[in-house]
């Protein structure tokens, strides 16, 4: 694939100008300063599209969550005192802190330990066009627990939330959230992914919809021995801002992380982000991470912005790398395709379809395989390519 | 009777700075039935020939012109070429990650056939031409030359000549890079091509030695941008012993003794 920049470094060549380790955390939504939109974290969000997610605006309804769970999976409404919320990570910027200063009641979902367990699905409808709601999920696989949760998001409206990944020791949870919202939706959501020993998590962020989306996984390890797989899938289409910032802050010793995101762009004013961080702290000696993006600009007037950012605090690790290309059409790729009597239209299909193939792939669940691949032919049609 | 013509050909490279001229007027007709062999040293523009000819968009044609059986080709799009009945071995191989080699071969096929292969049909056929170029069937499932080898890029490129069947196939330096074993089984496809039909074969290639396996019709002397002399098999035996140093004014031998 031809780029136009690449960047790939060994570790440590991009070093952000204030540690991930002193970002600033909170519960309470009060105890983080309005954005103004020039801080680090929201310079390149479109405040004035947030429907006033990040000034305090009150919740005007509430998102439909539906839980289709598998035998075994217990599915709760718990309310927001419920003490088992709050304990896979803290929100780490004024939105997260304002859901979860807002939500009335949260849902639980627990999957058993020591069994594997097939899909759960659990659907969130936005409140409709113009409101404004607040929501929390929690997931917890229990320990051993063996399982795969999909979050799948529909609907219209400006909707902010908390979601919560407890993955107890030897837990491995697979979760797929696929943002399909209407086009008129606001979402702002931080996943907080706590991994116990030996515990794994798989974790895929499709984004497809909305107006403005912007995911802020978070990963943290509580013992030795954690995995956690991170990949993106997002198409963005002319007006489209869609964000995704992975952090993954290693704590702990012998854990892996690996993060793959990838992104296709087109039309006027469509605009992706991502920002993914790694920290390996001192403590963290042994740790072994890749973080990867790659963007492909399929047409003209679209904007690809690609920040990794890798901080190393001790030098006894396996292996540390990112890197990031953000490119258009591989003209030898099509040149190749052509040469065999493949017309081009058909040959740019051909070439999106493989971009993407490596991470549909990796999804478990057949019925999400074939509906992405049926999202990205839409996508395709839409535009021409 | 297939005919590619080409005729005082000239052809620039785009690039950043000022277009650069590599080909300056090539003549060359090439029937059905008849192998021509284009031997040159290193930049004498071979490879920008059979890419002009292809139709890459890094190559600009200046004047001349190139037809196929009487139609302009250079009025085609690059797969309306291939569909036309041209074939590019290349030298280099493009890998397309993601996009699985049985996709491409049969996407390819249905394209330059203008009809879906028979599924059954397809799959006998495409196991077959892979077990003639030893190529272990785990590669259909492969994306496209992607972690390939140099020899296994051009057994595959071989292998899709076999399957696409063009009119007039152009090997771009196909021998280069490949041990004596690739090299035979390679050289055996384009035989079996040859033996298929009525097609027409340009061979490029800076060595004699693939030569010796595929008989060649003609031999020309490429150098600078145009054909400088043409012959019989006896011309690359002359090359063989003597290199081209009597085209270049340099030493530069045509075989690797």
């Amino acid at each position: 694939m031809a780029a136009l920049s690449t960047q790939p470094h060994s570790h440590g060549a991009v070093v952000p100008v204030t540690s991930r380790a002193e970002h600033f955390t909170s519960y309470d939504v009060e105890a983080f300063e309005v954005p103004g939109g020039r801080e680090e974290i929201w310079r390149f969000t479109p405040l004035k599209r947030l429907a006033g997610l990040h000034s305090g605006a009150a919740a005007t309804g509430s998102a439909a969550v539906e839980v289709n769970a598998a035998a075994g999976v217990t599915v709760e409404t718990v309310g927001r005192d419920d003490e088992r919320l709050g304990k896979a990570g803290v929100p780490g910027d004024r939105i997260a802190a304002q859901a979860y200063s807002s939500f009335e009641d949260a849902t639980v979902v627990t999957l058993p330990g020591d069994a594997k367990s097939e899909p759960t699905t659990v659907t969130v409808t936005g409140a409709g066009a113009g409101s404004v709601a607040y929501g929390h999920v929690l997931v917890k696989a229990s320990q051993f627990a063996e399982g795969t949760v999909v979050l799948d998001y529909r609907g219209s409206g400006a909707y902010a939330e908390n979601v919560e990944f407890l993955v107890a020791d030897g837990a491995h949870l697979q979760v797929i959230a696929i943002h399909d919202w209407a086009d008129d939706a606001v979402h702002v959501s931080q996943h907080h992914v706590k991994l116990g020993r030996d515990a794994s998590i798989k974790h895929t962020v499709v984004t497809l919809g909305g107006d403005v989306v912007r995911i802020t996984p978070v990963v943290q390890y509580a013992g030795k021995g954690g995995d956690a797989e991170l990949q993106g899938l997002y198409f963005a289409d002319a007006g489209q801002h869609q964000e995704h910032r992975p952090f993954i802050d290693h704590s702990q010793p012998n854990c892996r992380s690996n993060v793959t995101y990838k992104g296709a762009l087109q039309g006027e004013g469509a605009h992706t982000v991502w920002i993914g961080d790694v920290l390996i702290r001192v403590a963290a000696e042994g740790t072994e991470t890749f973080e990867l993006n790659r963007n492909l600009v399929l047409t003209d007037g679209a904007r690809a912005d690609s920040v990794p950012n890798l901080e190393i605090e001790t030098g006894e690790i396996e292996g540390a790398g990112h890197a990031s290309a953000t490119g258009r059409f591989d003209d030898e790729q099509l040149f190749y395709l052509q040469a065999r009597g493949i017309p081009e239209e058909q040959a740019r299909r051909l070439v999106v379809r493989g971009f993407f193939q490596e991470l549909i792939a990796k999804i478990a669940v057949p019925e999400v395989r074939e509906r992405l691949e049926a999202a990205i032919e839409a996508e395709l049609e839409a535009v021409g390519a | 009777m297939a005919t590619l013509e080409i005729k005082d050909l000239h052809v620039s490279v785009v690039s950043e700075d000022a277009p650069k001229e590599i080909l300056k007027g090539v003549d060359l007709t090439i029937k059905a039935g008849e192998t021509h062999a284009i031997m040159g040293p290193n930049g004498s523009g071979k490879s920008t020939l059979s890419y002009a000819i292809a139709g890459h968009p890094k190559y600009e044609i200046t004047s001349g012109s190139v037809t196929l059986d009487g139609e302009d080709v250079l009025e085609m799009s690059v797969d309306e070429r291939a569909r036309a009945g041209l074939f590019l071995a290349m030298q280099y191989p493009v890998e397309v990650p993601g996009v699985s080699m049985s996709n491409f071969l049969r996407t390819a096929a249905t394209a330059v056939r203008g009809e879906a292969p028979n599924l059954r049909h397809w799959v006998k056929e495409v196991k077959g031409a892979m077990a003639d170029l030893d190529i272990d069937p785990a590669f259909a499932e492969r994306s496209v030359n992607e972690g390939f080898s140099g020899g296994e890029k051009k057994r595959h490129e071989i292998l899709q000549l076999g399957l696409l069947k063009p009119k007039v196939a152009i090997l771009d330096e196909t021998d280069s890079g490949l041990d004596v074993d690739a090299l035979r089984v390679v050289s055996e496809g384009v035989n079996r091509y040859k033996a298929s039909g009525d097609v027409g074969v340009m061979l490029i290639t800076h060595y004699t030695r693939i030569l010796k396996y595929i008989e060649p019709d003609f031999v020309h002397v490429f150098a600078n941008g145009r054909i400088v002399e043409s012959g019989g098999r006896e011309l690359a035996d002359q090359l063989e012993n003597e290199g081209y140093v009597k085209y270049t004014g340099k030493a530069e031998a045509a075989s690797l003794s």
